[in-house]
């Protein structure tokens, strides 16, 4: 050791000397522990993985010989007649998830900037509401888009759909909202408030616009699980194999038809299914990954 | 710009430097000597040209502006920024004969020599006021119950402790006040009897009690082992320090050595003009 430092008084010497030898005999000893807990992370991140790789493998392989001009401008055709594809599943997709985008969004956000601000007995039961609502199995869901929608009206429609849908993006868009409003710094509001701005004019001139790129992220997270539900569609939409563009009508969705032809015996229709799950997976990514990128992006912009 | 074969020449690379900034000679035993440090994240530099020799038994002050490096220089010192891997250290910094960014370092070695009190009074939350005194000990290996107990003693003796807390050693730490926190926390670094301590605005959170019983423990601990002590306030600097190292932000937004020298020179005549408006508060 470097006498240089030991000036000081002896018991200290003595412990500082004591410390460094046990750190350093010790040192192979906490390395190979070191070692090991990475060894171990490693594998069962690989372990995680694995499956998700063969999935989108799997699926890739599967759906993209399934994928040509017709596959996407053509609706479903029946077993044997080539050409078929899925525009009217495509197009069903697309109607119902705006319209329960457009219902879910406003009502969603609106209760989560409520949740955000409020910490009422109100606010803590509606919140747990959210979610239990979050945890409610969905082919629950479709009973109820079915018992409220289609038996009220007697008829399967795609409005059905999407309520059904909306009903399951409701809690995540609540929870992701009331997220993003409550990661606004507090004092932005008290800077706004200060200058003799009301509690509305706060929320809407600051809070809102300064939690725009964690909104815009959950809402777009919401649509992706909304996406890919099966099962409340399976009660209320009923299928349709035109291409509908009016949601008062039954309509087509790409779970639905994943369901319906991957459990044919025919392979043209069971490869029309994989098509549909490449499709439906990509574009889950595409709205996973780019929410990831325009809020990044949006973050950078305001810095 | 690693070089092996470096020998720390205080007298000659100091002359070399003087020209950059404005250095005293050090006058007692170098502990740790910083050549030409500079430390960028992700190709920007946060400061350089950072060169002056931290002696043993002393106070050792970085003052300046917010945005001069300051903290950004002090974690160099024990290789804090490893984790972050934008971050490059270069320039030499040596603890006594060991290179501390050299290939064989290590970095762990290192900071058990090289300890670290922080701006906020972090107490590990799930242990109690005995387990924090002895954290350092355990994490470097020593078991034996007789050297915990009697460096837990001694460290919490040292921060000013000892007398409030012998009686519930068991309890939690966050039972403590911030103050007691922060003393709880210099005793968890003094445990490991490292050889130089830094300190990070210790008491930034604070209150004024509380910052005066902290700058009167530094005092103390002196003998004990070498303090550096990045802060913002000129009069603690001037009250704990005997050396002080003034930074400031260039006009690339990178951080300086802009003096270094004794406290008591440093604040009564300043060689660098930007010293002098600095230290008589016509700045920063």
């Amino acid at each position: 050791m470097t006498d240089v430092l030991d000036a000081p008084a002896d018991p200290i010497l003595e412990r500082r000397q004591a410390v460094q030898a046990a750190a350093a005999s010790s040192l192979r000893r906490r390395k190979l522990g070191s070692r090991l807990a990475l060894g171990v992370c490693w594998a069962c991140l690989l372990i995680a993985v694995i499956p998700l790789v063969a999935v989108v493998v799997y699926v890739v392989a599967k759906g993209l010989p399934a994928w040509n001009v017709d596959f996407f401008t053509q609706p479903t055709k029946p077993e044997g007649i080539a050409g078929g594809g899925v525009s009217n599943a495509i197009v069903g997709t697309v109607v119902i998830t705006v319209i329960a985008v457009v219902v879910a969004v406003p009502f969603g956000l609106l209760c989560g900037l409520f949740l955000a601000e409020s910490d009422g007995r109100f606010a803590t039961t509606l919140r747990f509401t959210a979610d239990v609502m979050t945890g409610i199995p969905s082919i629950t869901v479709g009973i109820f888009g079915y018992i409220a929608i289609v038996r009220n009206f007697n008829a399967y429609s795609g409005f059905a759909g999407a309520f059904a849908i909306g009903f399951i993006m409701l809690p995540v868009i609540i929870r992701a909202g009331e997220t993003a409003f409550r990661g606004v710094p507090r004092s932005l509001n008290e800077a706004a408030m200060a200058l003799g701005a009301r509690r509305a004019t706060v929320a809407r001139r600051v809070v809102v616009p300064t939690a725009l790129p964690g909104v815009i992220t959950g809402v777009l997270l919401a649509v992706a699980r909304g996406l890919g539900e099966t099962a409340p569609l399976l009660l209320t939409i009923f299928g349709n194999q035109y291409l509908q563009w009016n949601p008062s009508k039954t309509m087509e969705a790409l779970p639905i038809l994943i369901y319906n032809y991957s459990s044919q015996p025919y392979a043209d229709l069971v490869q029309v299914a994989w098509g549909a799950a490449l499709l439906l997976m990509v574009v889950v990514l595409v709205l996973s990954i780019g929410s990831r990128l325009l809020a990044n992006h949006l973050g950078k912009v305001r810095r | 710009m690693t070089d092996a074969g470096f020998i720390p020449n205080v007298e000659e690379s100091l002359t070399v430097h003087a020209e950059k900034a404005m250095i005293d000679p050090p006058t007692g035993q170098v502990v740790m000597t910083l050549r030409d440090v500079a430390v960028a994240f992700a190709g920007r530099t946060a400061v350089r040209d950072v060169t002056f020799d931290v002696c043993a038994g002393e106070v050792t002050a970085l003052i300046g502006p917010s945005g001069s490096g300051k903290t950004t220089l002090l974690r160099a010192l024990n290789r804090m920024h490893d984790a972050e891997r934008s971050a490059v250290v270069t320039g030499t910094i040596r603890l006594g004969d060991l290179d501390v960014y050299g290939p064989d370092t290590d970095a762990t070695l290192l900071r058990s020599r090289v300890g670290m009190v922080f701006q906020r009074p972090n107490p590990f939350p799930t242990m109690s006021i005995y387990d924090n005194a002895v954290a350092g000990l355990r994490f470097n290996g020593v078991r034996k119950k007789a050297l915990l107990d009697d460096a837990a003693e001694s460290a919490l003796i040292a921060a000013a402790l000892w007398d409030s807390v012998k009686d519930r050693l068991k309890a939690n730490g966050g039972t403590l006040s911030g103050g007691e926190q922060q003393r709880l926390c210099i005793a968890r670094a003094l445990a490991v009897e490292p050889e130089v301590l830094l300190m990070d605005e210790p008491t930034s959170a604070l209150d004024p009690i509380a910052t005066k019983r902290i700058e009167e423990l530094v005092g103390e601990l002196k003998d004990r082992v070498t303090i550096v002590i990045v802060t913002h306030n000129m009069q603690q600097a001037m009250r704990v320090s005997d050396r002080c190292a003034f930074l400031l932000m260039g006009e690339d937004k990178a951080g300086g050595l802009i003096e270094f020298g004794p406290t008591s020179r440093l604040f009564s005549e300043p060689s660098d003009p930007r010293t002098l408006d600095y230290v008589n508060g016509r700045f920063g």
